[in-house]
């Protein structure tokens, strides 16, 4: 067999996948979280608790109704963005013009109830969900396996962060959107709704979080503290790539997984801590992260 | 974060002088009544669950230092309390030392801990330092998983408590209890005194307008670091104080949850109030013990009372007695 510094060569693209797939997550997430952020500044704590809150919806669809996937797919994030919308009317609204730091604490405490309901009712030892029958399966690369599944998620993050950076960089809702960021007063003055288009971007934003966690689902088991970790390495991602830019937050996430993937090849003892380690060695270098600006 | 109590806006330095004399002269009747009740509390109610209280106060208190007074949110001090616990544990069960010396240990365990740490953090501000002392405790949480000394799981069990200065057998649990009382004393002095030095007044400038507070002249990032390292001393005190009555080193206190759980006693007792964070901690334990017999509803009503306690009552209990009653509490 092929080895490379000792390892397989099989190993070491497995791995690879894992950190890729992982990778995905932490994109579609630190993406959500910028956009929020960049409008709204806050940082949307219970993003991971949405995201579970995706899968969730999505198992139950299947258990109780007998909804697949593919409509899940659709359903979960539409039902969970328009939760995001009701919260952001209801709640996040009356922050507005405090310190931002009370809106990460709002949503903390969101975090918490959402995911101490589902505890309630669905334990902590979470459900496994199927992978749809059209992706079950995998190919034989040469150099390694690929399970149908992992590649379809690959694909389908990458797709939706370029959708998501084109729909920010290169349409008219997404000039509004960059603009409302720079100077929210003077957008209203031309005429454009900011409060309606900040309550879309937070539901659009946690959509993007319940869209990952439908497609976790079959890959990690839906349970309700699958997103309770996977937040605060988020948070790490977005402090590294720092939250100034779209395009940004896509690279860093897809790059610490992999890293983190490669860390479990050759050190796996370091494979939970290394995306921190590097975080205090981004900020050490450069405090405003990798992609951000100074503020 | 901005939010205190009814405060005078004194201008010059003699001024301030004199606010801040009359404000510990109105403080005197507040603080002897928090003597008096702790000294009699233990008789009525029981010493363990009151020491449990005053360790999550002493908790509190330093991380009220940090946030009320400097406006620095950190959301990993689980971190120092439980960083400190594991140091303390150790050292009293592994390496035989006595309980003041276990204590001394995980408290300075945490004052470092918080060196590198408050190092580190305090390159970004608001939001950002949030996030960064969150990722950092969660770092330190696995650490902790793998670490061998800490036994992963099981934690550190069965920890003695040991003699006081080698003499008074600290088992009897009122005893301990007067020792905790007297080590939170100490902390709630100590960081009573540090808000009310003229370093505690510059951390208020930091607070309330860097930007002006460098133009001054001050170094702001090496104040915000001592009052971090400051705070997680206490905390970790506080810790270690807890491994040792507990007799109890576990993963629980390093865990993302226990710092949610101090922003939560400080938030609704009132942030930047002398005695919001005792009055919080002292709440929050109560809630927590009432509804571990109920079943697993602890984190909706936490979370539930952040909720509230951001939407509605950002003052807190002790911030909005003393608007009340027109004096700084």
């Amino acid at each position: 067999m092929t080895t490379v510094f000792g390892i397989p060569i099989q190993a070491l693209f497995s791995q690879l996948l894992v950190g890729l797939i992982n990778g995905s997550f932490y994109a579609l997430l630190s993406l959500g979280l910028a956009i929020i952020f960049g409008l709204l500044n806050v940082i949307n704590f219970c993003h991971g608790a949405l995201y579970m809150l995706g899968a969730l919806l999505a198992w139950l669809m299947l258990e109780h109704a007998g909804i697949g996937y593919w409509p899940a797919l659709i359903l979960s994030p539409l039902a969970v963005g328009l939760f995001g919308a009701l919260i952001e009317r209801t709640m996040l609204k009356r922050l507005r013009g405090l310190d931002p730091l009370y809106g990460l604490l709002l949503t903390f405490g969101l975090a918490l109830v959402i995911q101490g309901v589902a505890r309630n009712y669905f334990g902590v030892s979470g459900e496994p969900y199927d992978i749809p029958p059209q992706l079950t399966g995998g190919k034989n690369l040469g150099f390694m396996y690929l399970p149908n599944y992992r590649g379809w998620v690959i694909l389908v993050s990458v797709l939706l962060c370029t959708l998501t950076w084109f729909v920010t960089e290169r349409t008219r809702l997404g000039s509004y959107l960059r603009a409302a960021t720079e100077n929210p007063l003077l957008v209203q003055a031309f005429g454009i709704n900011v409060p309606r288009l900040i309550t879309i971007t937070y539901g659009l934003g946690v959509a993007l979080a319940a869209f990952a966690g439908v497609m976790a689902a079959p890959i990690y088991r839906v349970s309700p503290l699958m997103g309770a970790d996977l937040i605060i390495v988020v948070f790490a991602v977005v402090v590294i790539g720092g939250m100034g830019s779209i395009f940004g937050s896509i690279v860093t996430g897809f790059a610490l997984g992999v890293i983190e993937g490669l860390t479990k090849v050759f050190y796996p003892e370091a494979s939970s801590t290394v995306v921190f380690v590097i975080m205090a060695i981004v900020l050490l270098v450069k405090p405003a992260g990798l992609f951000g600006r100074t503020t | 974060m901005t939010t205190h109590g009814v405060e005078a806006k004194p201008s010059t330095a003699a001024e301030v002088r004199i606010a801040s004399r009359a404000e510990l002269r109105s403080l005197r009747v507040p603080i002897a009544i928090l003597i008096v009740v702790c000294l009699v509390a233990p008789f009525l109610v029981y010493p363990v669950f009151l020491m449990k209280m005053l360790c999550f106060a002493l908790f509190a208190c330093a991380f009220n230092l940090l946030i009320g007074y400097v406006g620095l949110l950190s959301f990993g001090h689980a971190l120092f309390l439980g960083g400190a616990g594991y140091l303390a544990a150790h050292a009293a069960r592994v390496w035989g030392l006595p309980f003041e010396l276990a204590v001394l240990t995980g408290t300075a365990t945490a004052t470092v801990l918080g060196l590198v740490v408050g190092w580190v953090a305090i390159r970004r501000q608001g939001i950002y330092f949030a996030m960064i002392t969150l990722a950092l405790a969660q770092m330190f949480y696995f650490f902790c998983l793998r670490a061998p000394f800490t036994g992963g799981e099981d934690g550190i069990q069965g920890v003695p408590r040991g003699k006081l200065l080698g003499l008074l057998s600290l088992d009897n649990n009122l005893t301990m209890y007067f020792v905790v009382l007297a080590i939170f004393l100490l902390g709630f002095f100590f960081v009573f005194r540090v808000i009310h030095s003229p370093f505690g007044q510059v951390l208020k400038a930091v607070r309330e307008n860097e930007p002006r507070a460098v133009s001054l002249g001050y170094k702001s990032d090496h104040y915000k670091l001592i009052a971090f390292v400051l705070s997680a001393a206490v905390s970790g005190l506080a810790g270690a104080t807890k491994a040792i009555v507990f007799q109890l080193a576990s993963l629980t206190d390093v865990y993302w949850s226990t710092s949610g759980e101090v922003i939560l006693m400080v938030l609704l007792g009132g942030l930047g109030t002398i005695f919001g964070p005792v009055v919080g901690a002292v709440v929050i334990v109560c809630v927590e013990s009432f509804l571990a017999q109920i079943g697993g509803w602890v984190t909706v009503v936490q979370g539930g009372l952040f909720i509230v306690c951001v939407l509605a009552f950002r003052r807190g209990i002790i911030g909005e007695l003393a608007r009340v009653l027109h004096r700084p509490l």
